[in-house]
């Protein structure tokens, strides 16, 4: 065996093509129009009339390499042998033919995946890593997502709120799931405890002073050895110091607490995209199941259900009815900590008279 | 040896319930999979996993782990409690370039399963937040191993930490009526012109490209990508004015009032006395919404093209940013026009690179130091525009020493462009 380690081949991100059902590689760029035939259906037709039928299914996303030759098994069976994967980690299966619709479907649902997630459904959650693997994690996702798509299985399959609901979850306030309609996200209460022992070894001190938000991190001196402390006061327990400095652990099986915000939408429809805006807190972190943030969770889509116009995603439906009847419907406290004090935040003040009674 | 087996009562409560189990999952590779390697370690991971849960802590830690020629693309994890779960002591992440917009065949999903079968745990996703697969759990040796194995066959790492990071494009032309681009061509224009900065982080931070086909913005791109390239058009929308009718006799006039006429945020929108569908088409903003309302009856332009935004971001350091224009109409059709995208791509980043503190997004820079100064640091022609902001300066704190020249240049612009 040669010793010589082997150069990689930078060969970036492949082409798509190659992968690609051919229905739809035909058609590239030459699609007319979509229906939606039923929930996790939508029927894709060209100019030059070919159609394309799309499955979309929901599973667990961590794969076991069983569960993927599942999946392959119902492509080769019933679906071409093409997949392909959406942002929501969804898999869905593309057939030309609109007589292999039913029969893929009862493949899908015999192998235990749910049919779903297309228009205005509860589409699946997206999410991060959480304590199975990510390095600075407050909570899990998987165990997250699992527990609340149980309880939202029917919203995934039904295809009946007023329209899509992307839900997203994040182990900490760097906040990888993203934006979502609803966002269930960690939100530290109590700052960092420190090691400060391993400080001086493990972290670059000026690094993390700079990391700090609020300039609450100077360099210290304890028991002889250079460290950094926290002003306790300024701190707003945020745990961007953590990832630089491990020995900063902002992570508390107590005072780690889930946050919900909602009224994130990517999209540009109708009205400019939008940031997701804070609702709920001091949720305890409670696995297995988190029923605390899932029953919240339930109340703002019952009252979105009931509520909003057909079209009207979170944003829509809030920016209509206004904050103060958002709360009232929803049965959600407002409190200080609702209005905002970081930078633009005068901004977010009503300066005017237009107040709901 | 006999595999030692944890305790889960946790763990097993998430493996009730309708919706496909992770837990279950990964219960088979210890219980079923053939290979011991593979029992051993999944089970040491739900010990792991089991003891985060009953302690509310995560328990592993970074540390620097990569492939030879490279400096990212591995998410490195060590264990903190090694001793009580040995065998997932080392569990790292290999980040792998999926292709643009996200198409397997059957075939090649089942290769990358069996490589990483072989050398890893037999986890994995598709995708992770960035758009990368994420193959998870292996050690150090065995991370070399996966990668030069799928590297053989096409597949390439993605980034991880300061670099450019993995691209992502919504499925765009490939299934989609309202592709105004070829998302997958400029995905992978972008991203592979800057292989080396994806591979070997040297940047202040994070840089991430995101290309959706329509303002409907599939890919997050304007909320969360430090340039996101967005599909519009600039010509009149299509109108199928048989399809509008059809509509009206399946929905109602009423539905179509309340559902398109009167959502339109500009008002662009007119239902005329005999069922047809005049489009303001100077003073619509496309932001898809009758388009989607209608999909039989409503259509993009031919003139075809993107928007390009800059600096989107979400909290860490100063707060969210959403990527603003810098250029509100690009065509791309010639390979001289995506040429300049990249090399507008290059220019950014290179600025960015000179300009941008440690661990500062582009956003954030341009936070710092002002648009303005932003678009006259970038060597590239970007001139400012009033479609790049919501409204003019509000502040009477400036200095305008050279108005009259920048009137001039206005001007002129306007000139050059109704000669062209």
């Amino acid at each position: 065996m040669s010793d010589k380690p082997r150069s990689p081949i930078e060969s970036g991100c492949p082409d798509a093509f190659q992968y690609m059902h051919p229905v739809m590689r035909k058609n590239y760029g030459a699609w007319k129009y979509h229906e939606h035939p039923k929930p996790g259906v939508l029927r894709h037709v060209a100019y030059s009339g070919d159609e394309i039928w799309t499955v979309r299914v929901g599973t667990q996303r961590i794969l076991d390499i069983f569960s993927l030759r599942k999946i392959c098994d119902i492509g080769d069976e019933f679906a071409d042998g093409y997949i392909h994967f959406t942002i929501r980690s969804n898999v869905e299966y593309m057939v030309s033919d609109a007589s292999k619709v039913e029969p893929l479907i009862k493949a899908i649902t015999d192998a235990g995946f749910i049919v779903g997630g297309t228009q205005n459904s509860v589409a699946m959650m997206s999410h991060t890593q959480g304590w199975l693997h990510c390095d600075i994690p407050g909570t899990d996702a998987s165990g997250v997502v699992k527990s609340m798509m149980d309880e939202l299985i029917d919203e995934f399959r039904n295809a009946d709120m007023p329209n899509r609901v992307h839900i997203t979850t994040s182990c900490c306030q760097i906040n990888c799931g993203g934006q979502g309609d609803i966002a269930i996200n960690i939100q530290h209460t109590k700052p960092p405890k420190i090691n400060h022992d391993l400080v001086s070894n493990v972290c670059e001190r000026p690094t993390v002073v700079a990391r700090c938000p609020v300039a609450a991190i100077r360099p210290a001196m304890v028991n002889g050895k250079p460290t950094l402390e926290v002003d306790e006061k300024k701190c707003i327990c945020c745990g961007a110091c953590f990832p630089p400095c491990p020995p900063m652990q902002i992570n508390d099986a107590e005072h780690s607490k889930l946050a919900v915000w909602v009224g994130g939408n990517h999209s540009n429809a109708r009205s400019k995209p939008t940031f997701q805006k804070l609702v709920a807190a001091g949720i305890p972190n409670n696995p297995p199941r988190w029923p605390e943030a899932t029953a919240i969770v339930k109340q703002i889509l019952k009252a979105y259900k009931a509520d909003a116009k057909d079209w009207e995603r979170m944003n829509d439906w809030i920016e209509r009815i206004g904050w103060p009847r958002f709360f009232e419907k929803t049965g959600l406290p407002f409190t200080k900590y609702h209005i905002d004090n970081w930078r633009g935040a005068r901004n977010s003040l009503n300066a005017s008279t237009h107040i709901r009674f | 040896m006999a595999k030692k087996i944890y305790e889960t009562p946790m763990l097993d409560v998430l493996e009730e319930g309708p919706w496909p189990s992770f837990i279950s999952g990964i219960k088979k590779l210890r219980d079923e999979h053939p290979d011991e390697r593979i029992q051993n370690v999944t089970s040491s991971l739900l010990g792991q996993l089991e003891h985060s849960y009953e302690t509310r802590k995560g328990y592993w830690k970074g540390g620097t782990v990569s492939v030879f020629g490279y400096g990212g693309g591995i998410i490195p994890r060590f264990s903190e409690v090694a001793s009580a779960f040995p065998e997932s002591k080392e569990f790292h992440t290999i980040r792998v370039q999926p292709p643009a917009g996200n198409h397997y065949t059957t075939a090649m999903l089942r290769q990358l399963g069996d490589s990483w079968e072989k050398w890893g745990s037999g986890l994995q996703t598709f995708h992770g937040q960035t758009g990368n697969i994420m193959f998870i759990g292996t050690d150090t040796e065995n991370t070399q191993h996966f990668f030069d194995e799928i590297n053989e066959y096409g597949w390439d790492l993605g980034g991880a930490g300061p670099c450019v990071r993995t691209a992502m494009s919504c499925v765009g032309a490939s299934r989609c009526e309202m592709s105004n681009c070829n998302e997958h061509g400029i995905h992978r224009h972008l991203v592979n012109n800057f292989t080396d900065d994806v591979h070997r982080p040297a940047l202040p931070y994070k840089f991430k490209f995101k290309v959706s086909g329509c303002p409907n913005d599939c890919q997050n791109a304007i909320e969360r990508a430090d340039m996101a390239v967005i599909g519009t058009w600039r010509d009149e929308m299509k109108v199928d004015q048989e399809a509008i009718k059809a509509y009206m006799g399946t929905k109602g006039r009423q539905y179509i009032n309340d559902n398109v006429i009167t959502r339109c945020p500009t008002n662009a929108l007119t239902l005329n006395d005999d069922d047809t569908l005049t489009v303001d088409n100077h003073n619509c903003v496309r932001c898809m919404h009758c388009l989607n309302v209608l999909p039989k009856a409503l259509h993009p332009g031919d003139d075809k093209g993107v928007t390009i935004l800059i600096g989107g971001k979400r909290t860490l350091k100063i707060g969210d940013m959403m990527g603003t224009v810098v250029i509100p109409f690009k065509k791309l059709e010639t390979e001289e026009d995506y040429e300049s995208l990249v090399e507008l791509a290059e220019e950014i980043i290179d600025f960015w690179a000179e300009n941008g503190l440690e661990h500062e997004r582009c956003g954030e820079m341009i936070e710092r130091i002002g648009l303005v100064n932003f678009l006259e640091g970038v060597d590239f022609d970007l001139e400012v525009d009033p479609n790049m902001v919501s409204n003019p300066r509000q502040s009477s704190y400036i200095r305008m020493d050279g108005w009259d020249d920048e009137a001039v240049k206005w001007f002129e612009r306007k000139q050059e462009a109704a000669n062209a």
